[in-house]
Parts: C-alpha cells; sequence; structure tokens
C-alpha cells in the first residue's frame, strides 16, 4: 500500500499524463499550454488583488470600531459623573462587544496577510517557470523532430503542470477564506447598522441619547452656576471653584 | 531525486532519503485514516524538515517534474483527503 504522499503524486501525474496523451500537434500543443500558464498567471494576479480588496474591508472595520471604543467608553464615563449606572453599564457592555469584534478582525486580517503571502509567493515561481517554458517551446519548436519533441515536451509539460497544480491550490484556498472572510465582514457590518455595537450618538436619537445628552446638559449648567456663584457671590475671595 | 513542498517550492534530494520519508509517509497515511489531524500535520511537518534541511532548493526556472508531491501541513483532514481524489483539490489542469 503506498503512502499517503506517494498516492497524491501519483494522482497529479497521472492528470498530467492523461492531458499529454491528447496532444497531437507538438508545436500546437506547446503554444496552448503557454496560453493557459499565462491565463492562470492572470489569475493569481486577481486572487492577489482579491486578498487585498477584502483585507482593506477588514481594514476600515477596524477603524470604525476602534472609534466607536473610544466614543463608548467616554459615554460610560459621562454617565458615571452623572450617577447614571445603568446607563454606564449599557455602554460599557457595548464596547465590550466592539472589543471582541476587533479582536476576530485582527486575527482575519493575519490569515488574509498569510494568503497574501502565499499567492504572492505562487505568482513569482509560475512567472519564472512560463518564462522557462517559453524559452524552451521556441527551442523544442525549431530543433527537434516531432517524435523527440514529444518526449521534450512531455518533460517540460509536466514540470510545468506540476506548477499549475500547486498555483491552482493556491489560489482556491485564498478564494475559500476570502469568501468566508466576507461573510463575517458583512456579519460585522449588519451589527454596526443595526447600532448594537455603534455609540448612543450616532444615527437617530434613541431615548438612551437624550438621556445622555439631557445629563451633560445638567452637568455643564451645573458647573456654570457654579462659576456665577463664585464670582457674583465671593467678590475678590474665592475664585477657584472647580466642577 | 526531486520533491516539491506544495507552495513553497522543489528541492532535490538524496536518494537515499527515500526510505526515511517513505516511513513518515506510511504514518501519514495512518493518521489521515484514524482522523488524527494533529498526528498528521505533524508527519507532514517532519517531512518539510528533512527536505528542507537535507534537499537543495531548485531554482524557479527549473522545469523538472517532481518524483513526490508533499502537501502543507495547514490543510483540513478533508482537504488533504481530497488531494488524491481525481476530481479534488488540486484543480483541473488545462485540456482541450
Amino acid at each position: 500500500m503506498a503512502g499517503l504522499i506517494e498516492r497524491m503524486s501519483l494522482v497529479i501525474k497521472s492528470k498530467l499524463s492523461k492531458l499529454l496523451d491528447r496532444a497531437e500537434d507538438p508545436g500546437e500543443t506547446l503554444d496552448y499550454s503557454y496560453e493557459q500558464q499565462r491565463q492562470l498567471l492572470t489569475n493569481v494576479k486577481r486572487g492577489i488583488a482579491d486578498v487585498a480588496t477584502s483585507k482593506k474591508r477588514l481594514q476600515l472595520q477596524t477603524d470604525k470600531l476602534e472609534q466607536s471604543l473610544v466614543r463608548l467608553d467616554s459615554q460610560a464615563r459621562e454617565a458615571v459623573a452623572g450617577g447614571r449606572e445603568d446607563l454606564a453599564r449599557q455602554a460599557l457592555e457595548r464596547k465590550t462587544l466592539a472589543q471582541q469584534q476587533l479582536q476576530d478582525l485582527d486575527g482575519q486580517i493575519a490569515q488574509l496577510d498569510a494568503q497574501q503571502e502565499k499567492l504572492s509567493t505562487s505568482e513569482k515561481q509560475l512567472a519564472a517557470k512560463i518564462e522557462a517554458f517559453r524559452s524552451q517551446k521556441e527551442v523544442i519548436k525549431a530543433q527537434y523532430s516531432a517524435a523527440e519533441a514529444q518526449v521534450r515536451i512531455g518533460e517540460a509539460a509536466t514540470g510545468i503542470g506540476e506548477q499549475m497544480a500547486d498555483t491552482g491550490l493556491a489560489i482556491e484556498r485564498a478564494r475559500d477564506k476570502t469568501e468566508q472572510m466576507q461573510a463575517r465582514a458583512g456579519a460585522v457590518e449588519e451589527l454596526i447598522a443595526a447600532g448594537t455595537l455603534e455609540d448612543f450618538t450616532a444615527g437617530d436619537q434613541s431615548q438612551l441619547d437624550r438621556e445622555l445628552d439631557q445629563l451633560s446638559t445638567g452637568r455643564q449648567v451645573d458647573a456654570e452656576l457654579e462659576r456665577l456663584k463664585a464670582e457674583v457671590g465671593a467678590g475678590a475671595g474665592k475664585k477657584e471653584l472647580e466642577q | 531525486m526531486i520533491v516539491r513542498l506544495m507552495g513553497e517550492g522543489q528541492y532535490k534530494i538524496d536518494d537515499g532519503l527515500r526510505e526515511q520519508l517513505n516511513e513518515l509517509d506510511d504514518r501519514a497515511l495512518a493518521a489521515l485514516e484514524q482522523d488524527d489531524e494533529p498526528a498528521l500535520d505533524e508527519r507532514l511537518d517532519e517531512m518539510w524538515q528533512v527536505v528542507r534541511e537535507r534537499g537543495e532548493r531548485l531554482s524557479d526556472e527549473d522545469l523538472s517534474p517532481s518524483d513526490l508531491i508533499i502537501p502543507p501541513s495547514d490543510l483540513s483532514l478533508e482537504e488533504t483527503r481530497t488531494l488524491f481524489s481525481e476530481d479534488g483539490l488540486v484543480p483541473d489542469l488545462p485540456s482541450r
């Protein structure tokens, strides 16, 4: 019984040899194969761009969540200062949720980074092999008889076919990852849109918004009043009254 | 012989390493059959290590076919399994 790797190598080779068996005119096969390679190279480049786009989307979400954190935090402080523990609690609950999302996002961005890196490596290797194949195919077409060419094409095509399988796998895996991330990004965006992760003051005025507004208006008036009292009442004596 | 580490590149290794790789390979298959992902990942990592340490990296321009193709250890059991199937993870190659 062959091991894991042995079996896998056989599967890939059998795929390649089936392909070569179908070849009739060696020169034509070479040109066709070269076209396919170029196509795959375009696909890798597109894959890299897609990963970059997804990453940007997640980074934007990160920025948004970070702003939310700051706002929720200052709102919680304001609520505490105003003696409204219930409001503070709500702000802190939202803040915790936003923090969790932020951590998830960091992990996802790191995963996309890794995929981008792999695709770039694959692109570089494929490009190098395509270039080598291109010059070799011209030599084969010019210098060899049909029978000899068949053998040499077999070697070159197997070598590059393997790289194509490798690159194809990298593209597929990156695509899966990107799709997963897109789905999760969509879910986070829904949370933000539903106001679950948003701060109290954003969007429509809710009951909470009004309460917090009243709270801060009240505190501002109190402070102002204190200041006036201090100015008017004390004359020269005590001017240093802080809220 | 020539070995491809999928996603990394090709290495030329001494034929004498074949036995060592075969042994790891048999254990990798056993791990896969027992759904033991950590063990499978370890065996694959060991194979990668042997090839990286004892092998000589081929240049990217080299068109030589590989004798062995070793997948990365970060695939799931399911993904590794589908690597063998005819319509598996490795996408179809260009055909006409």
